[in-house]
């Protein structure tokens, strides 16, 4: 049993089976990497588990609870932040603001009406948000509007976002696409530097390699829905069908 | 001080020194000549100046903040009023029972029919706003006729049955709104040189309103709830998966605008005892957004221009007529004269909705952060080239 169970997951679009029969385990405080072809149903899977979509059938646990039926608010409550494949970022607001947003909403739940403070006096919180922005190296951002960064830069700050949460299990989709070699290897270190200071269980799309075997415990191969193979990395790397599947069609 | 920042807190001060020397500000041509017309510094008006001006800050809450466009305001401005004349009718002819009522009155109204309106967003939002707004202009003009005196309007009589305090006053008349005996009406002038200056009562009390309303918004503007609000109009979908519920925020933020709403009623109620259906009409609605987005939508101090300046065309523009045009332009040759009268003749009177629709579209075409745009612009340009080129770059701050 892992932190977060799914089992016998379909869910179809139309004429199109998009999942079909998916199981997957993820064990607590390990990384575990879902990669596979375009189109293979990765992000259909994480849209599953937050709460975006309902599978057709099956079920899905997290931490012994089931997911299914819940608002994707109510699953974040519970301990799941997820990175967008797109960065869902406030555009309009500065990178400070955005920081501050996930660490008032972990502190104060999904409904306060918090209007005796203002955002500048709650020392602590901002404390919070500038310690997790000079993690990020974003700190000289801080005032900057969010939608005017790079697609790099709104990816980092999402992901900052997500684990200033301190999230239980954290749901990245593809967080190094379009950013430049140096964010990707800085991601990877923070990414690293998280797993190795508290207990997160991190599962990540990825098309790029470098960070799939730089980060993963365990890796999921995922084809037209359905999948493939899990296994150790050093064992995917040599399995003839991934690189059918996948490897040798994106060499 | 008072929990704001060095800006805010300038901005507070400067406001709160404009607003209680209006009745000097306003009245900058002495009296009798030419320009007199345009003085705007007598009592009635300017109580409307800051009536509204709270109509527009509370409007601005869920409008500038959340992005949620509301076409049906005008309903709890109505509301407002209602409440308020039946205070004075049952209670007391005093305006605190008056204005409470309407404030909590309007609030459950808004959750009502914030409740059901915010099921959608955007347009189907607006147009469910403005479909309840109807709604209640239509009960309030028939169905509700007991309530509400339909087409005449609720007016005070001389046989309400007032419980604290008499139906009629010793001289047989109805009596008049006040504060502990403070009676609104009340106005003193004061005669410097050429120039009369009138303070009243009434215009005091709704500025000193008006002013604890703009100091809460701007708490509310900088507090984490403002910022939550905020976030909704940015990305609802990042607030979702960042375990918060907008449901409730944008319902608190229809609920207090509602209230501003509520209050500006109340207050229109306290001035003049009388509450209308057509308060509660379509274009009252529409006037705030105008308001709104004239001033500046999302900035602090927006929509009290806002509402200040068409509230001023309203009035003076709309007095100006063609016989006043006659002299102006009677230097011309009377061809001629004839001729730029009748084109001007347009414009004013009762064509000033004219004027003000050219004035609307010029300001969201050129200065799309309105007059508070326009403001940032001038001093940049006064203050130097250097200033000049960052202003033209950034866009509006959100929350100046
Ligand atoms: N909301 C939707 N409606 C209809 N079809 C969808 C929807 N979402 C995904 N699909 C389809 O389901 C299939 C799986 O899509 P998904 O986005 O999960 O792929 P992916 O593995 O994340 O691919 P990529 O690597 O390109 O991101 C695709 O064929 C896609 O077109
Ligand atoms: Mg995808």
């Amino acid at each position: 049993m892992g932190i977060l169970d799914v089992k016998n997951v379909s869910k179809r679009f139309g004429g199109l089976k998009a999942l079909s029969d998916v199981n997957l385990s993820v064990k607590e405080n390990t990384v575990h990497a879902i990669i596979g072809p375009n189109g293979a149903g990765k992000s259909t899977l994480l849209n599953c588990l937050v709460g975006k979509l309902i599978p057709d059938t099956g079920s899905v646990m997290f931490d012994g609870q089931s997911v299914l039926g819940r608002a994707p608010y109510e699953i974040n409550q519970m301990g799941i932040s997820r990175v967008f494949q797109t960065p869902e970022i406030f555009g309009d607001l500065t990178v400070f603001e955005n920081m501050m947003i996930p660490i008032f909403a972990k502190r104060d739940g999904s409904f306060r009406m918090h209007a005796y403070e203002t955002v500048a006096s709650e020392a602590e919180m901002v404390e919070q948000a500038e310690k997790m922005l000079i993690d990020m190296n974003m700190i000289d951002k801080r005032h900057m509007h969010a939608a005017s960064m790079s697609r790099g830069d709104k990816r980092r700050l999402e992901i900052g976002m997500c684990l200033s949460q301190q999230p239980r299990l954290l749901l990245l989709d593809e967080p190094t696409a379009g950013m430049a070699r140096a964010d990707t290897n800085n991601t990877i270190d923070l990414l690293r530097q998280i797993k190795a200071e508290r207990d997160i269980t991190i599962a990540i799309i990825e098309h790029d390699m470098h960070v799939v075997f730089s980060l993963a415990d365990r890796i999921t191969v995922l084809a037209q829905g359905t999948p493939l193979v899990e296994d150790e990395p050093q064992n995917i790397r040599g399995n003839p069908k991934v690189r059918e599947a996948y490897l040798g069609e994106s060499a | 001080m008072f929990g704001l920042d060095k800006k805010d807190t300038t901005l507070l001060i400067v406001v709160a020194l404009m607003v209680l020397l209006a009745p000097f500000i306003l009245n900058p041509f002495p009296e009798g000549s030419a320009m007199a017309q345009f003085n705007a510094g007598y009592p009635d008006l300017m109580q409307r100046f800051v009536i509204f001006g709270i109509f527009a800050i509370g409007f601005n809450i869920l409008f500038g903040l959340t992005g949620y466009l509301s076409f049906g305001h005008a309903a709890f401005l109505g509301v407002g009023s209602y409440s308020a004349v039946w205070m004075f009718k049952l209670l007391s002819m005093n305006i605190i029972p008056a204005i409470v009522l309407s404030i909590l009155v309007s609030g459950i109204f808004a959750a009502v029919i914030g409740f059901v309106s915010l099921r959608r967003s955007g347009i189907y939002f607006s147009i469910l706003t403005l479909a309840f707004a109807q709604m209640s202009y239509n009960l309030a003009y028939s169905v509700l006729t007991p309530i509400t005196n339909g087409e005449t309007g609720l007016q005070l009589s001389l046989n309400d049955p007032r419980i604290l305090g008499s139906s009629a006053t010793a001289d047989g008349s109805i009596p008049v709104t006040s504060l502990f005996g403070l009676e609104m009406r009340a106005a003193e002038q004061i005669q410097i040189g050429p120039w009369a200056f009138q303070f009243s009562v009434g215009f005091y009390t709704c500025a000193i309103i008006m002013l604890i309303a703009f100091y809460l918004s701007i708490r509310i503007f900088r507090s984490p709830f403002g910022l939550m609000l905020r976030a909704v109009k940015s990305n609802q979908q990042r607030m979702n998966y960042t375990g918060l519920n907008t449901r409730p925020y944008t319902l608190t933020a229809f609920i207090i605008s509602g209230m501003y709403a509520g209050l500006a009623g109340g207050l229109l109620a306290c001035m003049d005892p009388l509450a209308g259906a057509e308060r509660m009409q379509w274009t009252a609605s529409g006037e705030v957004v105008l308001m709104t987005i004239l001033g500046g939508a999302g900035t602090l101090i927006g929509p009290v221009l806002g509402a200040g300046f068409i509230k001023y065309f309203e009035n003076i523009f709309s007095k100006i007529n063609e016989s006043t045009l006659d002299g102006w332009f009677s230097f011309l040759p009377d061809g001629l004269q004839h001729a730029v009268v009748w084109v001007a003749d347009h414009f004013v009177g009762s064509g000033w909705h004219l004027t003000l629709g050219i004035l609307f579209m010029l300001v969201v075409i050129f200065l799309p952060g309105g007059l508070v745009e326009g403001g940032q612009r001038i001093y940049a340009w006064i203050s130097g080239s250097k200033r000049k080129a960052k202003a033209a770059e950034t866009k509006t701050e959100p929350a100046e």
